[in-house]
Parts: C-alpha cells; structure tokens; sequence
C-alpha cells in the first residue's frame, strides 16, 4: 500500500471501531475512541504523500552560516576593511550602526562528497553525511529579531496566536499512533526558545493539537509519573474504578464525551507506560549511544537526537527539537563565533549526523523529512553593538541570507540549491522564503499548503499565510 | 481495498466541489464578495462615485448620475452594471484602473441580476426590536425555544433534580459548588429564587464572571514577546471582580474601559479600568523598533474591541476591504484613529501608569501633602488625571515620567528621561520630545536641570505653551565631570503668562553616544520662591522617595496632547511603513447607518453602547448566554457578520438584546436571573432520543451538560477537599507548578511557590505568564492570552486525565479529603465512601459505585485508601462535568 492507501485505510478502520464503540457501549479494554492522541481522527491527505513525518532540528539563535555552509572566499580577503555604505543603506539592524567591519570566515573550509558540497571542519563528522542532504543556500525570511522570525518560521506569522506547524500537520493528518502524541518538542541548551512555547504552541486551532513537551530530565511529560509511591497496578485499578463508574453514568446520560473520556482514561494509562519506554535511551545498545554521543539522564542535544529516532520509530508524526545557544553576537564569550559558537557546532555535529545515518540504516530516512536551521542568518559584518567593537568576535542578525539543510522524505539530497553573492549577504539565485519552505515540507507531507486552512475571527488562515510556494527543484 | 476506497472518495470529492450552477445565486455568499472587493472602493457609503453606491439596497437600486438605476432586476443585458463590467473600452470598463472581473465573477453577477438581483440585508446590521405578543403566562426564553423545539418535532425535556439544579446553579453563579445546607433549606423556607438572588449577591459571582471577561481582555501578567517580563496589572482584574460584583451597567462597564481616563474628573478606578487596553503585549526585547509594536498594540485594541462588543472580525479589514462584510478598507484606519492618540508607545516602562500605595504609606503620604500645603503659601498648579495629586506636591521639582506627553524619548523607572533609544537606526528624522501643559509659567526665571551625558554634543530647547510656542532657551548640555552635572538655564524674558513648557533634546552633530543625554530631575526657579519654606524641600524629597520605592504602577490610558498628537494615516495593505492617506476617525457605514461619526475614543465607546448601535446588546447578551449553555444563539460569537452563523433563534436573541439594554438597563444580573429562572435553563440534561435530531443541543430540548472549564476544576477541587483559601482580589498567586516550565530567555523571572494560604487560590488569581501559562489552565483549553478570544474549544484529552490523577497538587487535595473522609466515617468505610461522594459530586452513590469504590479501597496497597477513593472522585465524569 501507498501512504494514501494507508491513510484512507486507517481512517475506515477507526470509523469502524467508533461505529462499534457507539454501538456497544462497552468501551474499556478496547481502543479509545474519539481523540486521539493530538488528532480527533485519522484523515486524508490531499494527495500521494512522499513521507509520513518531520524530525526539525532548530538551532536556536540562528548560527552563521558563513561559518559552516556558504563558503565566501572573497570575504576572507575583505576581512578588516570598513563595510561600503551602499552595503548598509536602507537595512535594519538589530544592534550594527554606525560603520561596522566585514569579517572573513572564522572556519576553514573544504569540499566533501561526490556532490563536492562546501563544508566547515568545524563538523567533521556532518561532511560525511554531505550526499545526504540538500543545501538552502538562499533562505531569507522578514524578521530580524529572534522571537518573531522563529514565530514566522514555525507559524507562518511574526505574531504570537497562530498555530505551529507541527500543529497543522498534526490537524491536517492526524495521528499515526495511539500510546504516543502525534506532536513532540524536545528542548536541549537550558532554555526554551525566544518565542517562548508558542512555536510548538496551536494558537486557535483546538488544543489537541498542540506539542507536547517531553523531558529528557525529569518526568518525560508533565504528570505521567504515578503519585508518590504509587504502583502500577494501584493506577490500573483506580482508572477501572474510575471508569467503571463512567460508565455507568454514561448508561444514564448517554453523553458521547463520557465515552470518549473513558476512552482517554485508557490512553493515559498506555502513555504513562509507553513515554516512559519511548524515553528511555538507556536502552540502547553501547554502539549507538558511541555514534551520538549520549549520556543517559542529561538534557542534551545528543539525548534528544537519539530520542527523535526512537519517537520516529514509534511513529510520532512531527518532532521538534530546540537547542539554544547560537545567538553569536560577540558581546560575551558564550554568544561568540570564537568561543560558544564552536563549543555549539561540537554538540550537533556528532548527534545530528549519527540520526541521519541511523535512520537510514533502519529505512526510516525515505519517509521521515530531516530540517536542520536556524530562524534567520548573521552579517559578513563583525559586529560593532553601539558603534563600539564587541569584546569577541561575533556576527550580527540578517534575515537576507542563510543556509538549512533538508533530507530524507522526498527531498533529494547531495544537492546545494539556491546562491548568495560574494560575501553572502543576499540570496542571488533561487532564493527559498521561510513560507516556501513551509509550503515543501507540506507537500511532501501530502497536503496542499492553500487548502490546509482553518478558519479563525471570520478569515481562512494558514500556515503560510498568503503566500509559499513549493520549492519543486529540490524534490525527488 | 484501500485502492477501492480512494476511488470512492475522489468521486465524493467531485460532486462536492462542483459548482451548483444550476441553483440560485446567493446574494450574501456569491455577489458580496465580488462586490465588496472590486465596487465598493469607489462606490460604497461615503465615496459614491457617479452617483452610485453599493452598500446599502436602497443605494443600489437609486437612480444615480447616469439618470437611472445601475440594476435592473431581471434584465442584466439592460443593467449598465453588467454592461460597464464587460466593456470593451478600458476607460469605461469597470472596474476602472483594475484587472477586469473574471469570467466566473462576470456570470455571478449576471445570472443575479436576472434571477431578479435579490437584495440580503445583513440581519446582525437591523437594530433589534422587541418582538410583539408575549405570552403573559409563560417565561419569554421558554415561549420561543418551545416554539422552535416544535418546529423540529422536539420536546422539552422534564425538570432536573433538585441536587442536579442545585450545582449547575451554583456553579453557573458563582463558579463554585454548591452547599450541603441550601438542600436542608429547599425543604424549608428556601426557594429557588432566593437561592438566585443570594448568589447573585455573593462575591464569588465576580470571580466566576471575570473569568469570561478577562479572556477577552487577553489579561496577563506578563508582557508577552521575548522576553515576556512581569507587568504590574492585577488591579485591572479585580477591577473587573468588583464591576461584576456590584452589577456595574454594562455600557458603562464599557465606558470606563475604552476611556473611562476621559471622563470628567476621573477617579482611580476609572483610570484602572482603563488598563483593559493596556494588556497588549510591549514589546522590550533590545533592538526592537517601538513604533513598531506601539502600531501591534493599537491594531490589537481595535480588533478587540470589535470584536467584543461588535461581533466584527476587523483582522482582515487591515490589509484589504472586508471580503464578506460591508467594511471598506479606509474604515479600519478611521477606526484606528481612536487607538491611535494615546501616549503608550510600547517602552519598557510601560508609562503611562497609575500609581497607587499600600493604605499606610497613603496616610504618611497625604500628611506629608497636608504638611507641605500649610507651608507653601505660592498657588500649587492643579494637575488633571493625577488622583493623588502628587505632582503638585513635588512641585516645582518636575520628575520627566510625570510628562503629559513625549515623542520618541525613553524612561527610567528613577523619573529620568533619555534621547538614548536602543534601535538607533530609526533616530534620523525623528524628535525628542517631552512636555508638561500644565505648568504655570507667571514668574518663571530659570531651570536647574540633572542630566548625565559623555559628551558636549546635545542640546535641549524649551519652548512655552505650545510645542510651537516661543522658544525661552536654546542651551548645550556641557561635557560634565565624572558624567553627572547640573545645567543651569535662565530664561532672559522676564515676563512670562500662560501655561506648559515644551522641552525638546537635540542631538547636535548625530554623534552617539556624545549627543545622547539622560535627564533627571528638574527644579523650577521662580521669582517668588516660596515653594521652599523651611522644612519643605526635605517634605518634597520624601515624597519622591516614597514614589520610587513603594509605588505600584499600573499602566493606564492617557490621550495624547494636541501638540503631538499623530497624523492617522492608512497602511497600504496592512503594512506600518507603508504609509498612505490622511484619514479621519469615523466607524464603518454598515454599522452606522444615519448618523455622525464620533470623534475621539470616548464618543466612541458612548457610540458602542447607544441604543442606535445593532450588534452591542445582542453580542454581549449572547456571550453571558453561551457561558450558560456552553454555545450562543450565535454560535459565532466571535462573528456577527455575514461569514459568522446565523442565529439559531432570532426572535430570542432580539428579545434579550432589548430586555437586558432597556428594561434592565445593562444589568448583568438581571440578566442571569431571567435566564436560569427559565424551564429552559432547569431542564435535566440527559440525552435522550433527541442525539441524532440534535446532537448539539442547538434547540435546547435538555439542559446543559458540559466539561467544567480550567478555573471550575481547580476551584472545585480546592473548595471540595478543604483546602481553598476564599478571598477577594490581590496580586496574583503561584500555586504549586512542576519545576523547569518557566524557561525564558534573558528573563530571571522564577515561579516561587506562594506562601501559605496563598498556594490554594482561585484559579484566577493564578500569576498567568503568556509564553508560559500554568500548565493546568492551558492542559484544559483556557488561552495563552495574547489576544483575544470569545469561545474557549472545549477538548477532551489523555493529558488532561494525566493531570488529573497524577498533579501533586490535586493529589495533594485528594489527600486533604481523604483525611475528612476518614473523620466523617468514624472508622466506618463504606460512611466514609459515602460523605466522599456526596460531597463531590453533590448526590449520594449507587450500591454498585459504593462497591466499586470499596473494592478500590479493601484491595489498595496504599497506606491510606481513602486518598485513592478521593483521587478517584476527582476524576469522575460527574464531577468534571456541569451536569
């Protein structure tokens, strides 16, 4: 079977099992109906989709690509010299003014892989992966701070309230599971994202779809664990009270939410076994925790790339992960391209590659779309905060150009689409707004990005708001 | 058989998506939108270019210019309509300037005209009107849902059970459970009626009602953004507790929050009422552009109050004309105008604010004014808007936060003032400005100014009586020594009249940061200097110590001065740089059909509340009906307008939009009472036969059963066990939240457990953080509160049933009852088990649920079995739910 098929499959399969459930009214020991876990039911894409879930990999505080990817000769030779005003007029900064300097690649560059693709040896272990994956060398977005661009990279709109993307997928096709929610956030760097958990947020569409964080420390979701002291089967036995009472209300008020209610009793009771498992890394064999780098019982980036495999595997339809760190303005050494940024590249370079090659290992990367980015890029400029020199050496933002990398589900990959000019300041060819992107990977998901809408305060939203298109070169 | 399937549904998918062209052509869902996009730009209300207007029928079928009517009906080929729309000749094509219709549009309109071009009046749009031939013996709610429940073959179902009615009633009221006594009294000398008026009168009523309220306030105790920083604004909410409590009218429940800063001689508490528009988010990220999120701010406050009061979706309006309404795009920005002259302008102090003290500093406060009162014997100017006078009272020390105006400055939470704003790009073209109008000038001489600067580059101007007015000093701040100095200025003209001083930094050479300056407090030289009698200074100085360290500052409205006031221009499609037309205040025609549009924000809200006005009464009546029901008579309620439902029962919603504004004169409990006095309201709520006729509920043949909302299920489970702590108001609390949710970035905010009593509050006295909510209130569907929402989606989710069998903190109220239980049972389980139930789900067990519950019990591991039994209670269908 196809994934339409398998959709189209599914769904009869739960109509069935709702028709049953309505009918019998017997409702415990047999599966939930109604909500699922972040979808109320199985659905349709809009045509044949190329892959069944995302794994986002967000570097949170937009790291410079002219470190790591858009390699820039030229710049190195501009290094040091005043930037031209032509450069700097018309341009809004977030902290740059006055006249700042251009900055040369702070990394040495090679070419890797058949398809040659320009690399820094700051990820060594990433330029193994290079035929792996497609290069956006001419990303651009509109928003120069982070909290809005990382709203308008997972939302579609600078402003907080709209739903996330991981949200639409899961509205649009529904779970693929029923002990795990269909959305998951894993948060690595000691903090949440800028924008605060509304990029994993659902703004107005239904609650349901909203992400779920899991921990890798402490309880994996909020209130899965048992109360103090409490066994496992104490907690079966109180939810069988609980709704063997349930049910005999819905026999008096004959109140569908009852039933489903006695549904969602069971399905917490399999999530409090089945997070715990899914979470649980130290299950895996010593190989693999030497291919990412992980340490059981620490909230690491390595951790949760390990974690996004296992929840891929178990197939949970959109995983997000944040690692903060990557805001290299030079104003300290933890936020410098000659100090944190470096310390930031050694943390993702191991993990990020091992996923790549363990999901393809375990044929998960055909139908599983790997992203990795930051919400916008930095200036060839170093920056000068308050027309002062900054202590380190640090980039400021830039919204004009900057790289991701897309692989697996549909995306070809050993391919670098789109160019920026010589010092990689502007996008010059092929060019890829964040909607554009949002517009592929639902595409490749089997939805139509101007038909997955939801209607809100009297208009049609969606997640690329009015505008996306589908970056077709780049598809398989 | 997948394959099989898809077929199905692709043929499924055809037939409905194929174009009915064989039916009617609607007027409100096919030829609006066409019409409101490409006509109504030149022909709609005000601009009726030839003569011809499209947004009334009366218009539109008028004889214009040309000498006839543009419509014909049932003649397109004779209607000049059709025929300018397919004209060869680009110069009478219409529309004119544009892209011509498409094919399809062109053939809508066609086949209307001849179809006989039947006109839709937008229902929401015709004021409401008491419908005639009440029943005199029967409740007017019940006459016109039994007349509906007819027309669908339904039938009223019998009365709920006293206990049943009981707690819906009590937590409909008062958002908290019932009383074990008022059943006792039922039997005795309580009837339902007085059990009404007495929750009515409790305070609990207000706290259940603001909740509804503040939803759509967006309240919040953060600022939202980035970095989404602590905002001082609780005293807005128990504002809105007291209003609801002492049944403030709702039009000027409505007054006072839109401009109640406005009124004449506003007291403190108008100016806090104001503060519902002070809760869009500010935005103090660094590097941010303050105009920017100023312009979010003012869009927000118009899109709230449209659609709070209006039904009326603005969103789209700013960036194009309504697609289905009647709204021209031009009439966003003239409502705009409103929002658009209020001197917040998004800084990260939040000024301006109202500030208030704790009862005891008031008193040393006021003693101190008395004190210095009696020794000044110069005439204190009369500062407006300031309710504690303190200005005056430091006066002639002028403190620059206490400006009536500004334009572009910045402040410091010290008083100080500063041309240094953090996005530099943006300072070309831009003034410095700060003034203050009232400030007698009779007398003047000089000032002393405190300022820090790095260099000798700024200069300030100040000029008297007007922004405009004459210049009394031009002077460059000098480079002082270790950065602080005082500038001394003295004004050469020596006899000054009238009032206010204009002052203006000037950044000389655009030098940063040697033109940048920060100005402190400055002193007033007067030829007389009487303000200073012994022992006065010292007064003046405690009082500016005490408002540094003990003020509570609760950002509030001001409108701007004349002086700054800001040009209202149009966003070329929505965009805030893209500035187009000068355009004045005005409200959209379709609103306000005959009359003068208001001119300032307060004529605004008076405008809202008229009795002209079609849609206030009507949305506001059907938000306190929905709460009640769980969905309005519009189920829109968001939505009045013609992409919103249609009413369910018209005649109904008339009734009660005229009852409620007229006879009750905007009671809000009146209101309340005349609903759930209603059979309709005391029907028992068990479904039968009627799901497949109506699985919604939408004709009302049972009562309402549905899931109670985040703040019902924790004041529940608090007031059931024992532990909540009841009491009015105060700033917001921080229950028990698991650790490591409050993550923020450049934000050292933390979630400290409230102290005592403190940690068992209402729901809604819980510290709500917008890029962070507390876990419970999200988990069960309450908004994140950065903007406005009407309707809370009610789901039904296993996180929800996680939290509520594992939350420490209900675990913690499980075991608090667990305790109770086993006090009331004496040893006895099963009386135990029985006292549990009752007291939660207000009715006693069935043999089977007590042998369930005893079997849970006889056969736990846990030490004490009865928090088991609680924790189980706590999660019961019953309990969770308004039955």
């Amino acid at each position: 079977m196809n994934l339409l098929d398998e959709a189209l499959f599914e769904r009869y399969q739960l109509a069935t099992r709702r028709h049953f459930l309505k009918a019998c009214a017997t409702g415990l020991g047999s599966m939930a109906m109604g909500s699922l876990l972040g979808a109320t039911d199985s659905k349709i894409p809009h045509f044949i989709p190329k892959a069944k879930r995302v794994i986002f990999l967000h570097m949170a505080g937009a790291p410079s690509q002219l470190e790591l990817f858009d390699y820039k000769p030229l710049l190195k030779q501009l290094n040091g010299k005043d930037c031209p005003p032509s450069l700097l007029e018309g341009k809004r900064f977030a902290f740059i003014s006055g006249v700042p300097q251009m900055l040369g690649p702070q990394a040495n560059f090679a070419q890797h892989g058949q398809s040659g693709a320009w690399i820094s040896d700051l990820l060594p272990n990433f330029s193994k992966m290079a035929d792996e994956v497609c290069f956006l060398k001419a990303m651009h977005t509109d928003e120069f701070n982070h909290a809005p661009a990382q709203l308008l990279f997972y939302s579609g709109s600078p402003r907080l309230g709209r739903p996330s993307m991981g949200s639409w997928v899961t509205y649009g096709l529904g779970s693929m599971n029923e002990n795990l929610p269909s959305f998951v956030v894993l948060v690595s760097g000691g903090k949440t994202p800028s924008a605060g958990k509304s990029v994993w947020g659902s703004g107005f569409l239904p609650s349901i779809y909203q992400g779920v964080q899991c921990r890798s420390k402490g309880e994996p979701v909020l209130f899965a664990a048992n109360p103090n002291g409490m066994s496992v089967s104490e907690r079966k036995r109180t939810i069988e009270a609980i709704n063997q009472i349930n049910e005999k209300k819905y026999q008096s008020f004959k109140d569908p939410e009852t039933l489903t209610r006695i549904g969602q009793y069971e399905m917490a009771f399999k999530m409090q076994m089945s997070v715990p498992e899914a979470m649980d890394i130290q299950q895996e064999p010593e190989y693999i925790h030497e291919m990412y780098g992980t340490e059981p019982g620490r909230a690491s980036f390595a951790n949760n790339c390990l974690l996004a495999r296992r929840l891929a595997e178990r197939d949970v339809r959109f995983i997000q992960l944040f690692h903060w760190g990557w805001d290299s303005h030079g104003a300290s050494s933890g936020e410098s391209l000659d100090n944190g940024f470096i310390q930031r590249c050694k943390e993702v370079d191991r993990p990020m590659s091992a996923l790549l090659k363990d999901l393809k290992q375990r044929g998960l990367l055909d139908d599983t779309i790997v992203v990795w980015g930051g919400e916008f890029g930095r200036t060839p400029m170093l920056e000068n905060r308050n027309g002062v020199a900054n202590p380190f050496v640090g980039r400021d933002h830039q919204t004009d150009a900057f790289t991701i990398w897309m692989a697996g589900g549909g995306i070809k990959g050993g391919i670098s689409y789109g160019e920026t000019d010589e010092i990689g300041y502007s996008g010059v060819k092929d060019r890829v707004h964040v909607h554009d992107m949002q517009a592929t990977i639902l595409h490749n998901l089997g939805l139509n990005h101007e038909a997955l809408t939801y209607q809100f305060q009297g208009r049609d939203f969606r997640l690329t708001d009015t505008a996306g298109k589908v970056v077709k070169e780049i598809l398989v | 058989m997948g394959r099989i399937f898809a077929g199905l549904s692709l043929l499924l998918w055809a037939l409905f998506s194929c174009n009915s062209s064989g039916d009617r052509i609607s007027f409100n869902t096919d030829v609006r939108p066409i019409l409101n996009k490409n006509c109504l730009p030149c022909h709609g209300g005000v601009k009726a270019n030839g003569g011809f207007s499209l947004l009334f029928e009366s218009d539109a079928f008028a004889i214009n210019n040309s000498g006839k009517p543009a419509i014909i009906r049932g003649n397109a080929r004779k209607s000049e309509l059709y025929q300018r729309i397919i004209h060869q000749n680009p110069e009478l094509r219409m529309p004119l300037d544009a892209n011509p219709l498409s094919k399809e549009e062109i053939a809508v309109l066609k086949k209307w005209i001849d179809q006989g071009a039947q006109w839709e009046e937008h229902w929401a749009y015709q004021k409401p009107i008491m419908p005639s031939n009440l029943p005199v013996e029967q409740h007017p709610i019940d006459y016109f849902v039994e007349r509906k429940l007819k027309e669908q073959g339904l039938t009223p179902s019998a009365k709920a059970g006293l206990e049943t009615l009981l707690r819906r009633l009590s937590l409909d009221l008062i958002g908290l459970p019932p009383k074990k006594e008022w059943l006792e009294q039922m039997s005795s000398d309580l009837t339902y009626e007085t059990l009404v008026d007495s929750l009515l009168a409790s305070p609990s009523f207000g706290e259940k009602w603001a909740s509804m309220w503040l939803d759509l306030a967006r309240y919040s105790d953060t600022k939202g953004y980035e970095k989404d920083p602590h905002r001082n604004i609780w005293r807005y909410r128990d504002w809105v507790v007291n209003a609801f409590n002492r049944d403030m009218p709702l039009d000027s429940f409505t007054i006072r929050q839109l401009a109640g800063d406005m009124l004449e001689s506003p007291t403190a508490d108008d100016l806090i009422a104001t503060a519902f528009h002070r809760n869009t988010m500010t935005n103090t990220e660094g590097g941010t552009d303050d105009e920017e999120f100023r312009v979010a701010a003012v869009v927000d406050r118009l899109n709230t109050t449209y659609e709070v009061w209006q039904g009326t979706t603005m969103s789209c309006v700013q960036c194009h004309s309504h697609p289905y309404d009647p709204i021209r795009h031009e009439d966003f920005y003239a409502s705009y105008s409103y929002f658009n002259q209020t001197v917040d302008a998004d800084l990260d102090l939040e000024v301006p604010v109202l500030e208030i003290y704790p009862p005891e500093v008031n008193v040393e406060m006021e003693e101190l004014m008395e004190d210095i009162s009696l020794l000044t014997t110069a005439e204190l100017p009369v500062f407006s808007n300031d309710p504690y006078r303190l200005k005056q009272f430091i006066f002639p020390l002028l403190m620059p936060y206490d400006a009536t105006d500004f334009e572009n400055v910045s402040f410091y939470r010290d008083g100080s003032v500063t041309n240094w704003i953090y996005n530099l790009q943006s300072m070309t073209g831009k003034r410095f400005r700060f003034s203050f109008s009232e400030i007698p000038l009779a007398g003047l001489k000089g000032i002393k100014i405190k300022y820090e600067s790095k260099g000798g580059d700024a200069a300030i101007e100040i000029r008297g009586q007007g922004a405009d007015g004459e210049v009394l000093n031009y002077s460059l701040f000098e480079a002082p020594v270790n950065g602080r100095g005082v500038h001394e200025v003295a004004f050469s003209k020596s006899e000054l009249s009238g009032k206010g001083l204009f002052f203006e930094i000037i950044n000389t050479t655009g030098n940063i940061p040697e033109g940048m300056v920060i100005i402190g407090g400055m002193e007033l030289e007067y030829d007389s200097p009487s303000f200073f009698a012994e022992g006065v200074r010292e007064k003046k100085n405690r009082l500016i110590d005490i408002r540094r360290q003990k003020g509570d500052r609760t950002p509030v409205m001001r409108t701007k001065s004349k002086d700054y006031e800001r040009v209202n221009r149009l966003f070329v499609r929505g965009n805030w740089l893209a500035l187009g037309d000068t355009i004045a205040p005005g409200v959209p025609m379709a609103i306000n059909q005959q009359k003068e549009h208001p001119t300032n924000r307060l004529e605004f809200a008076q405008w809202l509340v008229d009795s002209d006005n079609p849609l206030t009464s009507r949305v506001l009546v059907n938000r306190f009906w929905q709460e009640i029901f769980g969905r309005g008579l519009v189920v829109t309620s968001e939505d009045f307008g013609t992409m919103g439902e249609k009413p369910s029962h018209p005649d109904l919603l008339d009734y009660l939009a005229v009852q409620f504004s007229n006879t009750y004169q905007w009671s809000v409990k009146k209101l309340l009472k005349h609903i759930v006095m209603s059979k309709t309201y005391q029907q028992a709520s068990k479904i039968e036969g009627s799901d497949q006729v109506d699985p919604d509920n939408q004709w009302l043949s049972r009562g309402p059963r549905l899931r109670l909302s985040a703040e019902q299920i924790r004041d529940q489970i608090l007031a059931v066990s024992g532990l909540l702590y009841d009491t009015l108001g105060g700033p917001s609390v921080m229950p028990y939240q698991p650790e490591g949710i409050w993550q923020s970035v450049y934000n050292g905010a933390q979630w400290t457990l409230s102290e005592g009593r403190n940690a068992y509050r209402r729901a809604l006295y819980t510290y709500h953080k917008r890029t962070s909510p507390y876990p419970n209130m999200i988990n069960f569907d309450a908004p994140s509160r950065e903007f406005c929402v009407s309707r809370r989606i009610t789901t039904n989710t296993p996180l929800q049933a996680l939290a509520l069998l594992n939350d420490p903190a209900f675990y913690e109220a499980a075991a608090y009852f667990g305790k109770t239980m086993a006090q009331q049972g004496k040893g006895d389980l099963e009386a135990a088990l029985r006292y549990g139930y009752r007291e939660a789900l207000f009715q006693d067990p069935d043999e089977e649920e007590i042998q369930i519950l005893m079997d849970l019990c006889q056969n736990a591991e846990a030490e004490h079995p009865l928090t088991l039994a609680a924790n189980v209670l706590f999660n019961l269908d019953g309990f969770l739910t308004k039955e």
